[in-house]
């Protein structure tokens, strides 16, 4: 039994209403924990006041940089001392979870005796960056916490100027429209950086993050620097009969030529895909084709196709990505601080992640744009805004890629380039290309 | 029990890495990994994936407070353990998925989650959980609650979670700052400061390292001054945009306020690659009151947009889809908000969503 609760009439407006509330699962914990009664009693004091009050400072596991997050309150009295003074240290630890988070219940059941034993009991599944986040420990209590948590096969994420946790998503386990194993790619890349993780020691943060197809789930392209999308690079696949099923359940014979209309080839970017009378459907090395209706048929240009996943998205197995599949890799992405919101952009269209070599193929890569940037970004500045600093130009010479008119939307609109070394330039990719071709 | 604990020798950490996914996934998915042919939904909050190897699964989706307590991990726990098969996986917005592999466990399962207070949903073209952040309850910056304001909206939306309603998928966020760890987002509330920091310069030299505070201001606003003899730093007020950027490196520059600290409204962000490139989403409304424990202003205006959208909105059309077609003009008049003269870029690279042509909509 913990000590008695203080009112908290604000925070009880929460637990009104049909979504699962917080708070009343925080008021569980606080019937044996001191800790979360004075937890309590500091949020209360948040939503009347309209103030935070938790600040940083150095806590940390042995041998570890990285990985918790110290909290200690700055709500004092008079005299200095903490108003709630059980929750004075309200420490996180960040912790990588499985890739693609899939848990047992045998293994959650320990984690979380772990955490009734050591911490406050409130786990986050999970923060934004994909970590599982033990929140609340007090100093004294993080190491114990850790090495049962260590003991397991867990280990701490990051935090600061280091690599941080990455996500994948569930892709090849359980989703059709998966391009490449991206727990596999996951693991291979970030089992591999563990140092840069652990010991913060780069410019500024850096993620890595892995989604399967280009619906990009892991919402890599604006929340990561270095993000991995799957993508394939021959036809799409078809399936007449699944595309009959889908009619079917889809308007019938007669409406679900309409939705198909509307609903796929008049949303398609690039108008790669016609709906045609299936006696007129063309055939062709980068023609897919798949039968509707004895009547009426898809047909898509491959080459005009830009895999963005619209229609295998709508009409899911009687559609379906290539087989020729493998991931194309944007870098640098991230939010607002301090130029603004920045996409990632593609440095590389694709490359095959099938196997072991071609895994070690991305983890090289990985290496050497995160040593590029430790060499070359300002501090605090991420890879994103070092490659606007220096140029898309300078950024692709130092990693060794040719230039592909797939990295632009459209070539230069303005003459402020030197361009003495064109001719050089031309006969060096000419003959790359020759050397390919031959 | 903590002073013998404290006294032994900390262990040398061992650098496990990722956790191989394999041990803890359900036996069906491992046997068909990459091997999947397509999926349906049987109705919403539930996926039925069939393999090529012609095994099939169901799983049956659930929302989640995400700031569990270990009590309702264990409840989650013996639901699967009594009505699932012992597995679950968690998705990026904190829905918890139960895999069974025996189509009769399925309703069973709905109704042991429903009864239990956890709802079912978040599929295909529903809304799905509210990605969000720390906010009061843990982080050492925010302007505001995370997890409240979640609640709040969740409640409200409740029933767009649970049914498949929607023209296409509604992912929302909120962030608690302008760093915005919630991140992009169909539709997103974000703090939005109004008033440049406060600062205390009786602590700035101690705890602030001037030069990095000054190379932090998005819009160099920042510089070092004497200020009573000390030390410190201060901020040309006309120029400051109250991002609160300068905040982190330095507490002392205190840009939280009980009041000018308000809620923003963002809409049109899309990760996915579907129809259009990705989007970032715009600021749509802004001056919200920072109203806990339940924020009814936020509540409204989100709402606005969710019953516009689902009112105009053709089918697989995302938000940023539908604004397209419809325009800026129309959203305004639909959501009943007021497009005002902060809501046109002066920032950087500003004239990228300057109209340069006719394209007028009346
Ligand atoms: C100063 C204190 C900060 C705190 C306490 C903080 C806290 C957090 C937390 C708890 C998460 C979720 C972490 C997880 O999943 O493990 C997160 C994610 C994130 N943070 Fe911060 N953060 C801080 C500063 C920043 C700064 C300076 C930036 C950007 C310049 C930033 C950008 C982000 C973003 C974009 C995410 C989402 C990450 C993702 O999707 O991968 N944060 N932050
Ligand atoms: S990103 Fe693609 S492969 Fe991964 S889960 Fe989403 S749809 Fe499936
Ligand atoms: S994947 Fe996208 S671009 Fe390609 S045919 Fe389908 S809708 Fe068109
Ligand atoms: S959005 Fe800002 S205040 Fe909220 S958790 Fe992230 S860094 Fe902290
Ligand atoms: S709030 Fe932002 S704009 Fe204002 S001084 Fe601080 S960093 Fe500069």
């Amino acid at each position: 039994m913990a000590k008695p609760m203080h009112p908290t009439p604000l925070l009880d407006e929460l637990e009104k209403g049909p979504w699962p509330s917080f708070v009343t699962g925080l008021k569980r914990l606080a019937k044996d924990k001191d800790l979360v009664v004075d937890l309590l009693g500091q949020l209360e004091t948040s939503y009347e006041t309209r103030l935070g009050y938790w600040k940083g400072g150095t806590v940390s596991v042995f041998g570890y940089g990285a990985g918790v997050i110290p909290r200690f309150t700055e709500l004092k009295d008079e005299n200095g001392n903490p108003k709630f003074p059980d929750a004075a240290e309200f420490h996180t630890l960040r912790v990588m979870p499985p890739a693609g988070m899939h848990y047992s219940t045998e293994i959650l059941r320990k984690l979380c005796d772990i955490w009734e034993r050591w911490g406050s009991g409130l786990i986050a599944l999970h923060g934004q960056s994909g970590d599982i986040m033990f929140q609340g420990c007090t100093t004294e209590n993080v190491q114990n916490a850790w090495e049962e948590i260590n003991a397991l096969g867990f280990d701490l994420g990051g935090a600061g100027a280091a690599v941080r946790t990455s996500m994948s998503c569930v892709g090849a386990a359980r989703c059709e429209q998966s391009c490449y194993n991206e727990a596999e790619a996951h693991r291979a890349v970030i089992n591999s950086v563990l140092s840069y993780i652990h010991r913060p020691s780069l410019p500024y943060k850096f993620k890595f993050k892995f989604s399967g197809c280009p619906n990009d789930c892991m919402n890599s392209v604006q929340r990561s620097d270095f993000a991995v999308i799957g993508i394939w690079r021959d036809n799409i696949q078809t399936d007449e009969e699944l595309a009959r099923r889908w009619v079917e359940k889809n308007g019938g014979k007669e409406g679900a030529i309409a939705n198909v209309s509307d609903w796929v080839v008049n949303r398609c970017p690039t108008k790669a895909i016609q709906l045609k009378r299936a006696n007129q459907v063309r055939q062709g090395d980068s023609i897919s084709s798949v039968r509707l209706t004895d009547e009426w048929a898809l047909e898509i240009d491959n080459r005009d196709c830009v895999r963005c996943m619209h229609c295998i998205n709508v009409m899911t197995g009687a559609l379906a990505p290539g087989k020729d599949r493998g991931a194309a890799i944007l870098i640098g992405g991230k939010r607002t601080l301090k130029i603004g919101d920045l996409m990632g952009t593609l440095i590389i269209p694709f490359m095959k992640l099938d196997t072991d070599e071609d895994r070690q193929k991305l983890v090289e890569f990985a290496h050497k744009v995160i040593e590029f940037f430790e060499e070359n970004a300002l501090e605090h500045e991420r890879i994103g805004e070092m490659i606007d600093r220096i140029g898309l130009p300078t950024f692709l010479e130092a990693m060794g890629i040719d230039p592909d008119p797939n990295m632009v939307i459209h070539p230069r609109t303005n003459p402020f380039v030197r361009t003495d070394g064109w001719d050089e330039e031309v006969a060096r990719l000419k003959a790359k290309k020759e050397v390919k071709t031959a | 029990m903590s002073e013998t604990q404290a006294a032994k020798t900390p262990k040398k950490p061992i650098p496990h890495g990722v956790p191989d996914p394999k041990q803890f996934m359900h036996p069906v998915l491992l046997r068909n990994i990459g091997n999947w042919k397509y999926h349906d939904r049987p109705r919403p909050g539930v996926l039925h994936h069939v393999a090529k190897s012609g095994d099939e699964v169901w799983t049956v989706r659930a929302g989640t407070q995400r700031q569990m307590d270990v009590w309702t991990i264990r409840k989650l726990c013996d639901i699967a353990d009594q009505y699932g098969d012992s597995y679950m996986r968690f998705t990026i917005r904190s829905n918890v998925e139960m895999t069974v592999a025996d189509p009769n466990k399925v309703e069973p399962l709905i109704k042991a989650l429903e009864e239990n207070g956890f709802p079912v949903g978040g599929t295909g073209n529903s809304m799905s959980m509210v990605a969000h952040t720390q906010g009061w309850l843990h982080c050492d910056i925010p302007g505001t609650d995370a997890s409240g304001v979640v609640k709040s909206l969740m409640d409200a939306l409740y029933d767009e979670f649970k049914n498949e309603e929607l023209p296409n998928r509604l992912h929302l966020s909120t962030s608690c700052c302008e760093i915005n760890c919630g991140g992009q987002a169909d539709i997103a509330v974000i703090v939005q400061h109004t008033k440049p920091p406060k600062i205390n310069h009786d602590l700035v030299a101690n705890v602030c390292e001037r030069p990095a505070v000054v190379a932090r201001c998005p819009v160099a606003a920042i510089r070092p001054a004497l200020v009573n003899g000390k030390p410190s730093l201060e901020v040309d007020e006309k120029k400051c945009v109250c991002c609160g950027a300068c905040f982190p490196p330095c507490p002392p520059m205190q840009i939280n306020d009980p009041v000018h600290t308000k809620l923003a409204v963002w809409v049109g962000g899309k990760n996915s690659n579907a129809r259009g490139r990705p989007t970032f989403m715009k600021m749509v409304a802004a001056g919200l009151p920072n109203n806990p424990p339940r924020w009814p202003e936020v509540t409204e205006v989100v709402l606005k947009i969710v019953r516009a959208y689902k009112e105009d909105g053709r089918p697989w059309e995302r938000v940023a889809d539908w604004i397209d077609r419809i325009g800026w003009p129309r959203f305004f008049e639909r959501t009943g908000l007021t497009f005002t003269k902060y809501l046109i870029d002066d920032y950087k690279h500003a004239r990228q969503s300057l109209n340069a042509s006719t394209h007028v909509r009346f």
